[in-house]
Order: C-alpha cells, then sequence, then structure tokens
C-alpha cells in the first residue's frame, strides 16, 4: 500500500512512518520486489488445471496486471457516460 | 414443545422485552438472546420439528439439516457481533429491529416449507427497514421506501409461487424446486431479487449505504445470504445460475472503482461476491456447494468487518465520502488494522478467511470446464482487491491527509471489530473447523503451493496496477457524484414516464369535461328553449283552440270511417 506525502501540516504534531516520502517509495519498492518473486517462483511450480492457458509463464500475474488497468481504464470511461451531480436525485 | 422451539424465535420474541430495559442490563440481555438462541441450535438433532397444521396446510416450522445448521449459526454469529457493535446506541427501534430482522433470518433458514419461509420472509424486509429509516433523514426515508416496496416485491413473487405450488402440486415443501415449473420461475424470481441478481440488484447500493451506522453492518449480514440459501436450497444445479452469478461477479466491480462513498464501495463488492456464490449453486457440485457455503459464512464475517470499520468512520467523522477523507490512520490505528484484515481477506490473501472459500468455487468452476466463468471469476478476484482491497483502506485510511483528526472507535466497536477480525484470520489460518460442518464432507486442501502462489501473484500484480496507476495519475481521483445504475430506470425515467401519463390524463380528462360541459350547456340550452319560460311547451292554450282541435280531429275520424 503506496501513502503520499502529507508536507503541509498545520499544527505541529507526531510524525508518522509513513510521512516520509522515502518511506513510500519503500513500500512501492517492496510491491515490485514481490512481484518480481513470484515469477521466479512461477517457474518452479507445477500447475493442475485443466485450462491450458493457465500454464502460460506467469499467467496470474500478467492477468491481474491486464484486468486491473483494463478495469481502471473502462470505469474511467464510465464515469464519462455515467457522472452525473451529487444531487441528482435530489432535485 | 421448548425443544422444538426455532432459534429464530428466542430472538424475535425476546427482542419485544428490549424496550423496557436501560443501560448494562439492555446490554447484557441482548447479547444473552444470541447466545440462547445458538445454544437452542446446538442442542437440537437433525431432523423436522415444530410441525402444525394451518389452514390444512401441514407446516414444518423448524428443520435442522447440515445445510441450515451452517447458516444459522453464522447468522447467530453475525447477530452477536452486530449487537457488540451498536451497544453504545440508545436507540430502542434500532435495537429492537436489529433483533427481530437476524430472528426473521435464522427463522427462515431453518423453516421447513414454503409457508413458513414466506411469513419470516416478509419479516426480514419489513423489520430491516427500520435500520434505515432510524437514520431520520429524508434520504434515508426515501430509500427505505423504494427498499421496502422491492422487498416486499419478493415476498409477493414468492406468495404467488407458493400458491401455484400448493394448487398444482398439493406439496409446500421446501426442497429442490428447479425452474421447470411457473411456481418455480416465480419462487426463483423472488430469491433473485433477495440475491441482488443483476438489474434486481440496485435497491441494495441504494438502500445500504443510507442505514444508520450499526444498521448496515446488521443489514449486510442477513437479507442476501438468506436467498443464497434459498437458492442453495430450491436451485443447486440450475445452469442459469452460473452465467447470472458470473455476471454479478464482475458488472458491480466497475462501478466500485468510480464510486465515491465507501459504504456504497462495499455494497457493490457485496454484490460482487454474492455472484461468486450464484454461481457456485449453479454449478452445483459437492465442491461448488461447499465453497458457496464457506464463501458465504466468511463472507458475512469480512463484510461485516468491513461495514464495522467504514461506520466507525462515519461515525467519527461524519463522512465516508472519499473524496473527504484520507490519513485517517493517524486518528483511528485500530480501525485501519481491522479494516485491513477484512480487505485481505474479502480479497482472498492466503492465511485470511476467504482466500479457503473463494479458492473451492474457483476450483469447482475448473473442475467443471467453465472456461469463461472462471476467466471472469479470476477477474472479479483481481478486481474485489482493487475496490474493496486496496482503495476502501486507502481512500479513508491513507491516500492525502485530509486534516481530519478524531478520537479512535469506541470501546464495543472496537471489541466487534477485534473479534470479527479475529475469526476472519482464525478461519484463514485453520479452516478445518468450517470445512467439518459445511453440507458435503471436504477433501479440499487450499495451501497447495500452487493456490497459494497463483493467488498471491494475482494480487500482487493487482496491487503493482494499482500502484502504476497511482504514480502516474491515470487512477481516477474521488469526485463527489452520483454515477448512474439500473436504479435511474425506475428513479428517474419510469417517475418521469409516470408523470407524463399523469399529465396527458389530466389533460385529456380536462378535454373530457370540456366537451361533456359544452354538450351538456347545448342540452341545456335545448330544454330551455323548449321548456323554459318562453319555450313552446310553456305556452299556456287557449280552451277554443283546443275545441278547435278536437273538432278537426273527429272530423278527421268520420272522414276516415267512410272513405
Amino acid at each position: 500500500m503506496s501513502g503520499k506525502p502529507q508536507a503541509e501540516g498545520t499544527q505541529p504534531e507526531r510524525t508518522y512512518w509513513l510521512d516520509d516520502p522515502r518511506n513510500v517509495d519503500r513500500v512501492v519498492w517492496t510491491v515490485y520486489g514481490v512481484c518480481a518473486l513470484l515469477l521466479v517462483i512461477d517457474v518452479v511450480i507445477h500447475k493442475h488445471g485443466p485450462f491450458a492457458i493457465e500454464h502460460l509463464f506467469g499467467f496470474y500475474g500478467i492477468f491481474g496486471f491486464v484486468a486491473c488497468v483494463g478495469l481502471v481504464l473502462a470505469a474511467k470511461g464510465l464515469r464519462v457516460i455515467l457522472a452525473r451531480p451529487e444531487d441528482y436525485y435530489g432535485r | 414443545m421448548a425443544g422444538e422451539l426455532s432459534p429464530g424465535l428466542i430472538l424475535i420474541v425476546g427482542a419485544l422485552l428490549v424496550p423496557f430495559l436501560r443501560g448494562r442490563l439492555r446490554g447484557a440481555y441482548m447479547l444473552a438472546l444470541p447466545v440462547l438462541a445458538a445454544w437452542q441450535l446446538l442442542s437440537l438433532p437433525y431432523g423436522s420439528f415444530g410441525g402444525i397444521e394451518f389452514l390444512d396446510m401441514p407446516l414444518v416450522t423448524l428443520r435442522v439439516d447440515r445445510l441450515s445448521f451452517v447458516f444459522g449459526l453464522i447468522f447467530l454469529m453475525a447477530a452477536f457481533l452486530g449487537i457488540v457493535y451498536s451497544l453504545h446506541l440508545d436507540d430502542n427501534v434500532q435495537h429492537v429491529a436489529g433483533l427481530v430482522y437476524a430472528g426473521s433470518a435464522v427463522g427462515a433458514v431453518f423453516a421447513g416449507d414454503l409457508v413458513t419461509l414466506f411469513i419470516y420472509w416478509e419479516g426480514t424486509a419489513i423489520a430491516s427497514v427500520f435500520l434505515i429509516w432510524a437514520r431520520r433523514e429524508e434520504r434515508a426515508y426515501r430509500a427505505g421506501l423504494r427498499y421496502l416496496v422491492i422487498q416486499v416485491g419478493s415476498g409477493v413473487l414468492l406468495l404467488a409461487g407458493v400458491i401455484i405450488q400448493f394448487r398444482q402440486t398439493g406439496s409446500i415443501a421446501f426442497d429442490h424446486l428447479g425452474t421447470q415449473t411457473l411456481a418455480g420461475v416465480l419462487i426463483f424470481l423472488a430469491f433473485g431479487i433477495k440475491c441482488a441478481f443483476p438489474l434486481l440488484h440496485n435497491w441494495l447500493q441504494d438502500a445500504y449505504p443510507e442505514a444508520t451506522v450499526t444498521g448496515t453492518v446488521m443489514l449486510s449480514a442477513f437479507t442476501t445470504k438468506l436467498a443464497v440459501y434459498a437458492l442453495a436450497r430450491g436451485y443447486a444445479g440450475t445452469e442459469i445460475l452460473v452465467p447470472i452469478g458470473a455476471a454479478m461477479a464482475a458488472f458491480p466491480i466497475f462501478y466500485a472503482v468510480i464510486e465515491n462513498d465507501l459504504r456504497r464501495v462495499l455494497a457493490y463488492s457485496l454484490n460482487n461476491q454474492l455472484g461468486f456464490m450464484v454461481v457456485g449453486i449453479g454449478i452445483g457440485t459437492e465442491l461448488a456447494i461447499n465453497g458457496t457455503v464457506a464463501h458465504a459464512f466468511c463472507h458475512i464475517l469480512y463484510k461485516a468487518l468491513l461495514f464495522m470499520s467504514m461506520g466507525a468512520v462515519l461515525f467519527r467523522t461524519g463522512t465516508v465520502k472519499g473524496s473527504e477523507l484520507g490519513g485517517l490512520y493517524k486518528s483511528m490505528p485500530w480501525t485501519t488494522g481491522f479494516c485491513i484484515v477484512g480487505a485481505a481477506s474479502i480479497s482472498g490473501f492466503p492465511l485470511f478467511s476467504g482466500f479457503i472459500s473463494k479458492a473451492m468455487i474457483i476450483t469447482a468452476a475448473m473442475d467443471g470446464g467453465y472456461f469463461w466463468t472462471w476467466i471472469v471469476l479470476l477477474f472479479a478476484s483481481a478486481g474485489v482487491f482493487h475496490h474493496s482491497g486496496i482503495k476502501i483502506p486507502y481512500f479513508a485510511f491513507f491516500s492525502h491527509d485530509s486534516g481530519k483528526r478524531c478520537a479512535e472507535a469506541p470501546g464495543n466497536m472496537l471489541v466487534a471489530m477485534a473479534v470479527t477480525a479475529g475469526l476472519c484470520i482464525l478461519i484463514g489460518v485453520y479452516p478445518r473447523p468450517l470445512y467439518d460442518i459445511l453440507p458435503y464432507s471436504v477433501d479440499f486442501l487450499p495451501y497447495t503451493l500452487e493456490h497459494v502462489v497463483t493467488q498471491l501473484q494475482l494480487l500482487m500484480f493487482s496491487a503493482l496496477a494499482f500502484t502504476v496507476l497511482m504514480r502516474t495519475g491515470i487512477y481516477p481521483p474521488e469526485m463527489r457524484r452520483t454515477n448512474l445504475d439500473f436504479d435511474w430506470v425506475y428513479r428517474r425515467l419510469l417517475r418521469s414516464a409516470a408523470l407524463a401519463v399523469g399529465g396527458l390524463a389530466r389533460d385529456a380528462w380536462k378535454e373530457f369535461t370540456k366537451v361533456i360541459k359544452h354538450a351538456a350547456r347545448g342540452a341545456a340550452h335545448v330544454v330551455a328553449h323548449h321548456h323554459g319560460p318562453d319555450g313552446i311547451m310553456a305556452r299556456t292554450w287557449p280552451t277554443g283552440v283546443m275545441a278547435f282541435w278536437t273538432t278537426v280531429m273527429l272530423a278527421a275520424y268520420l272522414i276516415l270511417t267512410y272513405l
């Protein structure tokens, strides 16, 4: 999970670990690292499923990435069609 | 007789005493009710009890078997946790409604016949609407009305189906029904409405986010899972449920991504999780039904946990809009932690509850050779992680700091969340006790290297996608918007149509009355002309004229006689 830096603090308060942008970068690099590791392990494991596509290298990872990017882009497009002012039904 | 008492009735009858109690005593009493009901349930052997005769129909008010037992148990657990979560409240309307609602759901699960089912079915509808109205706002009132109309509509369809079923077969037993008969189709639709099938779904996203902080937690547990139970009982193996479930699993995700109200996001993901269960019922194999029941069990817990965490945010900050939140982990660290446990569970991370149940349904789809369904379920799994697993905790607790500083959630809420989170982890780490109470014996192993690695790949690369989209600024920001969904059809289109028809009817009526008035005025004029003071019929005639005409007629008569 990545958090964006919060630069403007209005009152002096405790700084948190995630307040430091470098730590946010560390979280992001951890995600990259885990993904890379999972791709490496993919070579070792034996998949038993009946569908051929599943046996391709890194299928689940690639599918997850493509599905989510596609999902967000499609949803962004849908917003153009579906979004209305917040009080749409109240008027 | 006490031995045959439905556990549901303990909650319903017990609720009647609640208004007479106050403070800690009331809390303790309410907590005791689901415990007592669970004790009653555990003391019952499998079998049918509570037979009574009603209008020449034999009712079986209490049937305990493997399927109803699991649902009854999880419903009572959800009721208990929901009560803990609402202990800070001093609102008897919500307390009573919550208990009657939970009791009705439990009663419906143990109904052995369709008439008993119908009675409890309507009980859940009527009791639950008070959890929405208890928000005591105009929006909630209207949403509650729409909710009630649709829920009661489901009950009416169910009743119609039951009547036809009884007339045709003479039986009201609630066993496998199938969609081959008209009665079967009507009951299927009734269940489908409550299960939020595509196009019948909008009451859920419309009403749940409008309910009270504690009410939504209760609502998320019972209505839809009662429908899942009913479908599993009556329609296991009904092939049409596979595409219906797949559509349910996929479509709500798109809305969840762009929705701003985080409790509404959860309502969309609730719908998406129901999709998995409906697919499982449609596949209908032992593994699939086990997967569905296990998933319903886990889902009730993690969904309640997520609604609890968002409820706590709403309770403390007065909003759950993503656009207004962020950085709350500083103020509500415990709530943040519990929310993340719920998020990990719904996403199906290994060692969390969703993993051990969703894997069964997906494996059942693979075993059955449902390629496209499998693809859709994978997509739905990635998507649910994306919006429930990441979006919910991210926008509420992390993201840009909204500057909101509030107190941590009240103690009773934290206890409820802690226990629920503990159960999510416990089931994920040690699923055997849950597997042991499923309808069929389980020889499924969730923790194989293959399952764990493939699921982690799917999830971590989804997280990667989120990170990349966030960092590149492609991810759509949270906006204060209403997104049109199918409810637009009845909230706008049909409403406009009804108003237009009404307007048309009013105009037509005006025209009609105008014509009638005109005709009546004409007729009145003619009458006045003949019968009025100067009318020909109103003249006074001299007797001489009459004598003259009489003579003329007599003369004519004489002449005609002699001709």
